[in-house]
């Protein structure tokens, strides 16, 4: 944030001063003639290495998905790779009994997420946000899920919903033989319980992106706001909100790929048994299980592609445009 | 509390400021709520509460099942393992991303912005998008002699490598718009001095970039440490395994009751709850840094 206003002083402060401008521009396009033979290979290098691993094990292997989900391959010798169209499709589409659910448990997650724990944690930033005693006491609280690993997550919760164990249960009764709730064996209740524990990790995520975005509101928009007698919801609603207006974005792009992303809390629960499958945990299951296909795993690499893609594009070329511009 | 005490010598005390911290106490200490409790179950003898219950007021409160846990279960072996994958991890994403950052910062060629996209756009795919034909390919990589797998399938080299690969598309990022404030006559006076690019990059820039690289660092380690996923798929061998990930089989075979789980689970936080209260300022900032530019 304070990186931000940096950048604009130096271009402004030199503006009034007329004489040194023009030398300025001809040194970007003098810059190549100063580069020796040296230099040259020397970026090339520093610009080279870096993309070959990136583009070799997230690129090849992202487009790899895509050309595997039309064959069917054992995974022995290349020329066992067999065209088959769209029958990896059709098979997931209509005979896989756990794709659908799956689909809709990656959406459930989605909304879930958006729905609770984002405006709770914008609430706390809102109010931590205003020079209050013990902020950062408070910020540390919320913000421990978020440092402790997703696996952790998953065993500490576990031990919160254990059936025989368990703190609820144990608090409200239910654990004895005969008043059983399975938290994370019943398929009607484990994905509201993994979502909880989603949500405890994913408020104080929010909270941090949230505060830095206030950290940046200019406090003369508010004073503003104050002496026109707005009191404080209508300061927020119609100054404070829609000035965060950058973050709003961030956080619906980290949000929505948390949610595709989702596996580790639900693969230590229960290895996304029924109720809780999800797009990630089929892939996984497919290549770990023992009935690995190779094609039929990458079309569901492929849905989960498609989905992150059309999220991903636009939010980058938003983001390059608005910074090519500034 | 003492809270309202304090306010009061200052300003005259409103009832909302107060309600306001009554909801953040109450609110934090339920936050903290699950992680206490698993301190709580972790720090009792398993015969206590088999017979009392979990629920109940704790006759002995010892330390003995975080020593039980860590030693029956070789954990100190599975921390080595991390250690091996995070720090040539996270100091190899950190070199490759900055001199890819001062590549497209620092020289206008046409590439820069497509270049800056496709590593962006490749930090934010889910990795389960790819795992399918890495998976493969790693097993397809014979590297004999390189890994003790003679593969770069369950070998800590391939954990860096994809560590690597995916974590500098995020760094690339923010490194670039870090180094892009950085005053142009900076290596422009170099450059006219006859300095190399190398020179610029390593004796000019790179220092100044030392608050955006802390808190890179402290970010990566984090993320590293915590990482499941890939370990899961592409180690086999569960002695290969890094501890966050090879808590998911020591769960079954060691931590026999819920006692020793808490305390094996706990263990395996300490170190990344200590960066972050060493760090906390440079894990933050990190966190935004990227953020902050959408």
């Amino acid at each position: 944030m304070s990186a931000d206003t940096t950048t604009t002083s130096p271009e402004a402060a030199p503006q009034p001063s007329s004489g040194p401008a023009p030398v300025k521009e001809r040194v970007p396009r003098g810059h190549k003639r100063l580069l020796t033979r040296r230099d040259r290979i020397t970026l090339a290098f520093m610009a080279g290495v870096p993309t070959v691993l990136h583009v070799a094990l997230v690129w090849v292997t992202a487009i790899a998905s895509i050309f595997l989900a039309f064959t069917s391959w054992d995974g022995i010798g290349f020329d066992s790779i067999k065209w088959v169209g769209l029958d990896n499709f059709k098979q997931l589409f209509s005979d896989n009994p756990q794709f659908w659910p799956a689909v809709e448990h990656n959406i459930i997650w989605f909304v879930v997420l958006i729905l609770i724990p984002t405006p709770m944690g914008l609430f706390l930033a809102v109010q931590l946000d205003k020079k209050i005693r013990f902020s950062r006491v408070y910020q540390t609280a919320y913000f421990l899920p978020v440092v402790v690993s997703l696996a952790v997550t998953g065993f500490v919760w576990q031990l919160v919903y254990n059936p025989d164990t368990g703190l609820i249960n144990s608090l409200i009764g239910a654990n004895k033989p005969g008043h059983y709730i399975d938290w994370i064996g019943d398929p009607h209740l484990n994905l509201w319980a993994v979502l909880v524990a989603a949500s405890w990790r994913h408020t104080g995520y929010m909270m941090i992106l949230y505060l830095a975005g206030l950290k940046g509101v200019d406090p003369s928009l508010r004073e503003a706001s104050a002496l026109d007698g707005a009191n404080e919801w209508q300061t927020f609603k119609n100054v404070i909100f829609p000035t965060l207006r950058p973050t709003n974005t961030v956080v619906l792009v980290v949000t929505i790929i948390e949610a595709l992303r989702a596996f580790d809390l639900v693969f230590v629960f229960n290895k996304g048994a029924q109720g809780t499958e999800l797009l990630s945990i089929l892939i996984t299951n497919n290549i770990i299980g023992e009935s690995s296909r190779i094609g039929y795993g990458s079309a569901i690499a492929v849905v989960l592609l498609v989905i992150s893609l059309a999220v991903i594009i636009p939010y980058l070329i938003a983001t390059f445009r608005k910074e090519r511009r500034a | 509390m003492s809270t309202a005490v304090v306010t009061k010598q200052r300003t005259p005390v409103r009832p909302a400021r107060i309600l306001l911290h009554v909801f953040l106490v109450t609110t934090s200490l339920a936050w903290l709520a699950p992680l206490v409790w698993a301190v709580f179950a972790a720090l009792r003898p398993y015969s206590e509460t088999s017979n009392k219950g979990y629920v109940s007021w704790p006759d002995k409160l010892t330390f003995d099942n975080f020593k039980n846990a860590f030693v029956q279960s070789d954990m100190l072996h599975y921390f080595g393992n991390t250690l091996i994958i995070a720090v040539p991890a996270v100091l190899l994403t950190l070199l490759l991303s900055s001199m890819v950052a001062f590549y497209v910062s620092r020289f206008d060629f046409r590439l820069n912005i497509a270049l800056l996209l496709v590593f962006t756009a490749g930090n934010l795919l889910p990795q389960q998008v790819i795992i399918t034909p890495l998976y493969r390919m790693y097993l397809l990589i014979d590297l004999p002699g390189v890994t003790a797998s003679g593969k770069l399938y369950d070998s800590a080299l391939g954990l860096v490598l994809i560590h690597v690969a995916f974590q500098s598309g995020f760094c690339a990022f923010v490194l670039s718009n870090y180094m892009r404030m950085l005053p142009h006559e900076l290596t422009e006076a170099a450059l006219v001095d006859g300095a190399s690019v190398w020179r610029q990059y390593w004796q000019i820039v790179l220092p100044l970039c030392k608050p955006a690289m802390a808190a890179l660092a402290t970010l990566l380690s984090i993320w590293i440490y915590n990482d499941f996923f890939w370990a899961i798929v592409l180690i086999s061998t569960g002695e290969n395994m890094p501890i966050t990930s090879a808590l998911n089989n020591l769960s079954g075979q060691y931590f026999t009751d819920p006692n020793l789980v808490a305390a094996g689970a706990l263990l395996t936080a300490i170190p990344t709850l200590i960066v972050y209260f060493v760090l906390q300022r440079q894990f933050v900032s990190g966190l935004t840094l990227g953020a902050n530019k959408g």
